[in-house]
């Protein structure tokens, strides 16, 4: 039998330990979340502004700044997730105006059925109902293959796969020919990489049929409005 | 050897974390389908392994032996974040090619593994050049991989560099008709690549000691007659 004094001590030597490393685990846990959330603080409206000129940029590459003379970000609606567009999530849809008469929107949609995973897209549709131009905005197809849908990826500089999409409308391919070559469609796939091609394609398609019938409505709401189906 | 140059020449090639210590495989095979991707996580890596071996050496005197593992992880991911926010805030164009891997060295093991067998009980100086040296170890070896996978799989090298440098573009290196190797740019690819690069390592050295041991058996003088008469 040890002694019932030793023990209470050992014991109490034991929780001391214990309640000292926690303080200590507790105290590096605060000390650091401290600097993630300060560094977070301090980078905010560099990060916001940077993703702000990111979003322009991409919006850029669809519909060109000259062609419109409203301010963009001011002039958007909200879109509820849209399974027409293959969304999940609330996206903005912006309205490109000029002197007041519309031009275009910009919206985004995404292909579900890419060969790894979900493309992300941008357009640009007219309101005549062409498509001006659609842009890859997010892909993890594999490098060096399918990822040609992506302009900085395609090995054609000259006439990137993705703009043989721009400024064509249902009225110059019909609707049912909106497909790539390989499902009888117009447009070209790369072999050995259709999936990619076919995601790409049949995604804007979609979203052009989609913003084409829309587009009356998508231009009458008024600015930062939530649009939502089946409210006619 | 100095302490340094021993440092240097551990983290270059006899401990490489990929060559020897085959640590940080998850972002190294996913990350190495062409030569500018690959580069761009290794420097990211080198940042984050000196960051992360200088304020551990700093505060190694505070942290309790028995919870040091959740605190090097805890200090680690912390560094990752900052890294990433401070990127994307001042160098927003290089994050836009970088930012994708930044998180992905949270999952790099090397990190930890340095900071647990040297940092820990190293000063400041010796630790943040031993962060250093086994990035840069990291960084010629996953550059390596990402060059021959690029080379195999598609027939260029250097594809992508225009986003980082846009001056200069990458190279086609064999002739535009090359169909291509899918299976280099695949998973199995890297690990094809890797054993080979891991062969040809474990190959020099065993050449090396070879050598060394016919030196010696040159230089020994015949034992026998070393006594004095």
């Amino acid at each position: 039998m040890s002694d019932p004094i030793q023990v209470v001590r050992q014991e109490s030597g034991v929780l001391r330990i214990a309640v000292r490393t926690a303080a200590i685990m507790l105290a590096f846990t605060l000390v650091f979340t401290a600097l993630m959330a300060g560094t977070y603080k301090a980078t905010e409206p560099l990060v916001a502004a940077s993703a702000l000129a990111e979003k322009l940029r991409l919006i850029g590459e669809v519909l060109p700044p000259p062609l419109y003379d409203n301010d963009l970000m001011a002039d958007a609606i909200t879109l509820a997730p849209q399974a027409a567009l293959g969304l999940d999530v609330e996206t903005r849809i912006w309205r490109a105006r000029k002197s007041g008469a519309p031009v275009a929107v910009v919206l985004e949609a995404a292909a579900r059925d890419g060969y790894s995973g979900r493309i992300g897209l941008i357009l640009a549709v007219g309101a005549d109902g062409r498509l001006l131009a659609v842009r890859v905005t997010a892909h993890k197809e594999t490098p060096g293959l399918g990822d040609y849908i992506d302009p900085k990826k395609d090995r054609n500089k000259a006439r990137p796969w993705i703009t043989q999409f721009s400024n064509l409308g249902f009225d110059s391919v019909p609707r049912d020919k909106w497909r790539v070559k390989k499902d009888g469609g117009r447009f070209d796939q790369m072999s050995g990489a259709t999936i990619s091609a076919r995601a790409v394609t049949n995604a804007s398609g979609r979203a052009l049929a989609w913003a084409a019938e829309n587009r009356d409505r998508l231009f009458a709401l008024p600015a930062n409005a939530r649009y939502e189906e089946s409210k006619q | 050897m100095s302490a340094y140059k021993e440092i240097a020449w551990n983290g270059l090639w006899k401990q490489n974390s990929i060559l020897a210590q085959l640590l940080g495989l998850c972002p190294l095979l996913a990350v190495s389908t062409n030569f500018v991707n690959a580069a761009s996580l290794g420097l990211a890596t080198i940042l984050v392994m000196m960051l992360a071996n200088f304020a551990i050496s700093a505060l190694r005197a505070l942290i309790p032996y028995e919870i040091r593992i959740p605190v090097f992880v805890l200090i680690i991911a912390a560094l990752v974040t900052v890294v990433d926010l401070a990127f994307n805030a001042f160098l927003h164009d290089l994050y836009l090619v970088l930012g994708i891997f930044i998180p992905l060295i949270v999952t790099n093991c090397i990190v930890l593994a340095r900071v647990e067998a040297f940092a820990a009980k190293n000063g400041l100086r010796a630790a943040t050049f031993d962060g250093l040296m086994m990035g840069i170890g990291f960084v010629w070896v996953i550059a390596l991989l990402g060059a021959v996978r690029e080379l195999i799989g598609q027939g260029t090298l250097f594809s992508g560099i225009e986003m980082i440098f846009p001056t200069l573009s990458g190279i086609q290196v064999l002739p535009e008709t090359y169909p291509g190797f899918l299976i280099a740019m695949l998973p199995p690819g890297a690990f094809f690549v890797l054993g080979l690069l891991i062969a040809g390592r474990n190959w020099l050295d065993a050449r090396a000691n070879q050598r060394v041991r016919e030196n010696r058996q040159h230089e020994q003088p015949p034992a026998a007659n070393s006594l004095p008469a």
